[in-house]
């Protein structure tokens, strides 16, 4: 009844297909915000399979107790690059680049991003950064094998080629990193569509203000630690050696210092994807517009000091540890506001449940396992106990996984069509719901118990006591990996095969939607108007633009009367 | 608000308390507490583990009650009430998590002061690092990396850390004082009253311990999970961990922070004893090391480096984490399983 008079309806035959993107346009230097994104998407879920792989590796040497699988040294190896290529060559690109880039624009209605080229060398210097750390296997002693935080002495004293890679790698990614942040700020601030407020935004937008603010912040701290590092390893100088008076815990400052804000740039762009998803799918509006948008801000600051939590049982002062579990504390505050909007926000609708809402509310109630787990870590005399351990592996998975990787398969689902101008099939969509679903709880959940029961991480062999656990574990890690392969099939499948999708097969209000499905070049055929808030469902249209009405000419009014 | 439903609400309100509680109290998920601190933080710990529940079970009740009654029905085109906002909800809300966070963290607070996590002494220690390790009567006091050679060393010194003495026992020396040496891969325990070494951690229970913790190499961590207890060996500055054990057993002494290849195998255990027994053992440990084996008898410490140092210790443990064992005389070794398994 509300969406009779969607630009969809009103103009289907020049939404359609009618500007498919030439594939050979993937593999060049193309300067399209939309070509980006997807280029972003794909090549980042490239590199997922490739750390999921390295996971599964891992899991096969954890499936027994003694070191039988692969060496020693292989094993480190194989975590790092695990941990390495997660975090920065899929949920960060993935959370930010593919999706940021790709919707931004489209959701604010401004043509392309502020600074197409340094868009596009963003993308191209993830993939020399990622070859560079895969190669790394390959180097004399092997790649890094210090776990993805590096702390010296350990990162000092191992593979120097494989270190050395490594943190060249990490220092190119960072980079990308930070130029799509440049861009995601100026782009937000600066490209709106004439009339829309910061208050007229999507929330997406809000999540990626705050995760560009963070990723501004905090990544050249990480850039001076490493390079550092480097003249640690290479140079023989001594700022984190103890033998030549340097002090190994300042590099954890430094360090942590971008890497906990790091947890927020990867989470704060899917919290931003939850709130697009979720009403759309349950047909109401978000519920509690202002305060998700500000809590996201809020989130941005208190994560910038709470990075010492990680240093609990490092050389961290009393007191001071005191000080940062508080902060840390804090953090759940904003973030359970998030969590109570969006289960408002489903409650009393008319739920789709569709693959992408799937994995929207599996999201929320996995999510919120990995942020119960985290106010718990942040009690100093508790995590004095599990720090290190498998307790912790959970926790992040379930931040990690369960939230940022939920979050993004909901997202390749709700935007596909938009994307590619195919419907997915939703028949494989709610296979792979199902399959990630229970192979990732079976895997991740148990390990809750191994750590609390005495278990450290990164470990290649371990008591004999724990065995049948980490079996059930492993067990659940290769059904993760199976849960893969509907998706891929579906992707590929339906890339080439699917329905075709119209402008706006969800009926959805943001606008994004206004347009054809894939969307022209420069993105809207003609001027797009807001004739609607973003999440104003169950609002008749003669009311939505009746409140268009008061957002643009009330001013004049109120001029005219004062006048 | 009609009737039903609020009584509804009311008692399924009632039924996740109680199964909260109960399996907040009931988790069974921490091993033994062998520790006069342990029992304190499995209290945190429950009371964590209570008020997540609840939350859990409110989360994942409210995702599945929509679900189920409130997924469209085929046909129905139509949107849901468009509700944006409830104010007195929306401070609800954020007042329940803050409260229960602010709870939280007085707790922790708490916790952690009885353990003595806030003894100023653990946070300013200025005396400096002497790790030494005692071989076969010969003593041999190894100046180690950073210890007390450089200036900026010592300065380090100024912010020794971890868990000191607990508000009761400040400002006195505890009743056992064991210097612990974490190196690629082992743990080297010296009692300094006595010059024993040993590979093996001996505590008499009941009496307050300090342990002392530096690291040769790169950086390891002590974890007792029976005492729930950590504490990162750091090289280049002492940290320390005083704790009174409690519970006479055998257990695990883990390394949780990843120190090299054999991080995994990198382990020890700690024997909590009757005080005679300890007693007993360390006399023992005294005459074995004076009947001494031959090994480091004619070693000058102070004509080698580092390196050449522990070069005997490195080749064995190295190539093989269990070689621990010959470090210390074949009395004490064998004599003790971990016959402890949760
Ligand atoms: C495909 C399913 C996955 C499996 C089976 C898996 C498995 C594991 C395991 C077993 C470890 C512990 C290694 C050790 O302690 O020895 C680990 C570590 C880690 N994983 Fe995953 N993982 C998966 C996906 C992910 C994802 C999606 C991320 C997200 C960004 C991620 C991020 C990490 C991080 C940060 C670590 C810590 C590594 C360290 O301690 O240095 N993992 N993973
Ligand atoms: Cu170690
Ligand atoms: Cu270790």
């Amino acid at each position: 009844m509300t969406q009779v008079d969607t630009p969809e309806n009103a103009t289907p035959e020049t939404l359609d297909g009618h500007h498919r993107t030439p594939w050979r346009e993937y593999f060049t230097f193309s300067t399209d915000h939309k070509v980006i994104g997807i280029q972003y998407l794909v090549v980042t879920f490239i590199f997922y399979l490739i750390g999921g792989a390295l996971a599964t590796a891992v899991r096969t040497e954890l499936a027994t107790p003694e070191v039988d699988f692969v060496s020693r040294e292989l094993y480190n190896s194989l975590f790092t690059i695990h941990a390495t290529i997660m975090i920065f060559l899929w949920i960060v690109p993935a959370g930010t680049g593919a999706f940021g880039n790709y919707l931004i624009p489209l959701m604010i209605g401004a043509k392309d991003m502020a600074f197409p080229r340094l868009n596009a060398l963003a993308f191209w210097m993830i993939i020399p950064g990622g070859i560079l750390l895969i190669l790394s296997f390959f180097v004399s002693g092997g790649a890094a094998g210090a776990g993805w935080t590096s702390y010296p002495p350990l990162s000092t004293t191992g593979s120097k080629a494989g270190e050395m890679l490594w943190i060249l790698s990490v220092l190119i990614l960072g980079t990308s990193s930070i130029m799509g942040g440049v861009n995601f700020i100026t782009t937000i601030l600066k490209m709106r569509m004439p009339g829309m407020t910061l208050n007229d935004m999507p929330l997406f937008c809000w999540a990626m203000v705050a995760a560009s603010i963070l990723i501004l912040m905090s990544t050249p701290v990480l850039a001076g630690a490493l390079v550092l590092l480097s003249f640690d390893l290479i140079a023989g100088t001594a700022f984190f050696n103890p033998m030549g008076g340097g002090d190994p815990i300042v590099y954890q400052h430094m360090f942590w210092f971008y890497s906990h804000p790091a947890v927020y740039i990867m989470i704060l762009p899917i919290f931003g994807l939850i709130s697009e998803i979720l009403p759309v799918h349950a047909r109401k509006p978000i519920f509690g517009y202002q305060a998700i948008a500000y809590s996201s801000l809020a989130i941005s600051f208190l994560g910038l000091i709470v990075w010492a939590h990680h240093m609990f049982t490092s050389g961290t002062p009393g007191w001071l540890r005191m000080f940062f579990m508080i902060a840390t504390m804090i953090i759940a505050v904003p973030t359970g506001i998030k969590v109570f909007s969006w289960l408002a926000t489903i409650w009393g609708g008319k739920l789709r449940l569709n693959s992408a809402m799937l994995f929207g509310l599996g999201f929320i109630s996995m999510f919120v396992i990995g942020g119960l787990s985290g106010i718990m870590i942040a009690s100093v005399p508790f995590d004095i106990h599990v720090h290190d351990t498998y307790f912790i592996v959970a926790h992040l998975h379930y931040v990690l996984f369960g939230g940022s990787v939920f979050g993004l398969y909901g997202g390749i689902y709700h935007w596909f069509p938009k994307m590619t101008g195919r419907m997915m099939n939703e028949t494989l969509g709610r296979l792979h719901f199902v399959l990630t679903f229970v192979g990732f709880n079976l895997c991740f959940l148990p390990m809750h118990y191994l750590g609390l029961q005495g278990m450290p991480r990164r470990v290649a062999e371990y008591d004999p006591q724990f065995a049948t656990v980490n079996m059930v574990c492993t067990v659940g890690s290769f059904l993760l990996a199976i849960s893969t392969f509907p998706l891929i099939i579906n992707a590929i499948w339906s890339w080439i095969r699917g329905p075709q999708a119209t402008g706006n097969p969800w009926k959805a209000l943001t606008l994004e939607w206004q347009t054809s499905s894939p969307p022209p070049v420069e993105n809207f055929l003609e001027e797009p108007v807001l004739w609607t808030g973003p999440y104003d469902y169950g609002i008749d249209s003669f009311e939505r633009s009746d409140r268009d009405r008061t957002v643009n000419e009330l001013l004049a009014e109120v001029k005219a009367d004062v006048g | 608000m009609n009737i039903p439903s609020s009584i509804v609400t009311m008692l399924a309100g009632i039924i996740l308390t109680i199964v909260s509680y109960w399996f907040g109290q009931h988790n069974g998920l921490m091993p033994q507490a062998a520790s006069e601190e342990a029992p304190w933080v499995d209290g945190l710990f429950n009371t964590m583990m209570t008020i997540a529940t609840g939350l859990f079970l409110l989360v994942q009740g409210i995702i599945i009650i929509s679900v189920f009654k409130y997924r469209r029905r085929p046909g129905d085109e139509t949107d849901g009430p468009p509700i944006e906002g409830n104010i007195p909800l929306e401070i609800l809300w954020t007042a329940i998590p803050a409260t229960i966070v602010l709870g939280l963290g007085i707790y922790s607070f708490e916790v952690y002061n009885s353990m003595g996590g806030l003894d100023p002494m653990a946070s300013h220690d200025p005396k400096t690092m002497h790790a030494e390790v005692r071989h076969s009567g010969a003593a041999i006091a190894a100046p180690l990396p950073g210890a007390t050679e450089t200036p900026e060393a010592s300065d380090a010194e100024q912010v020794a850390l971890g868990v000191g003495a607990s508000p009761g026992t400040q400002g006195r020396d505890a009743d056992v004082s064991v210097n612990v040496l974490g190196l690629q891969f082992a743990w080297i325990f010296t009692y300094p009253d006595s010059g024993v070494t040993s590979g093996e951690l001996h505590l008499p229970a009941g009496k307050e311990a300090k342990l002392t913790i530096a690291a040769s190499d790169v950086i390891h961590a002590l974890w007792i999970p029976q005492f729930r207890l950590k504490q990162d060996a750091i090289p280049g500055r002492d940290t320390e961990l005083r704790f009174v054990p409690k519970d006479v057993g055998t257990y695990p002494v883990v390394c949780a922070e990843l120190c090299g290849a054999y991080h995994g195998g990198m382990k020890a255990q700690v024997v909590v004893e009757e005080p005679e027994v300890f007693e007993a053992w360390l006399q023992s440990q005294i005459a074995a090391q004076q009947s001494g084996d031959d090994r480091a008898i004619a070693l000058n410490t102070d004509s080698l480096s580092e390196a050449e140092y522990l070069q005997p210790y490195a080749d064995e443990i190295g190539v093989n984490a269990q070689g621990l064992g010959q470090l210390h005389p074949p009395q004490a070794e064998g004599s003790h399983k971990i016959h402890h398994h949760i």
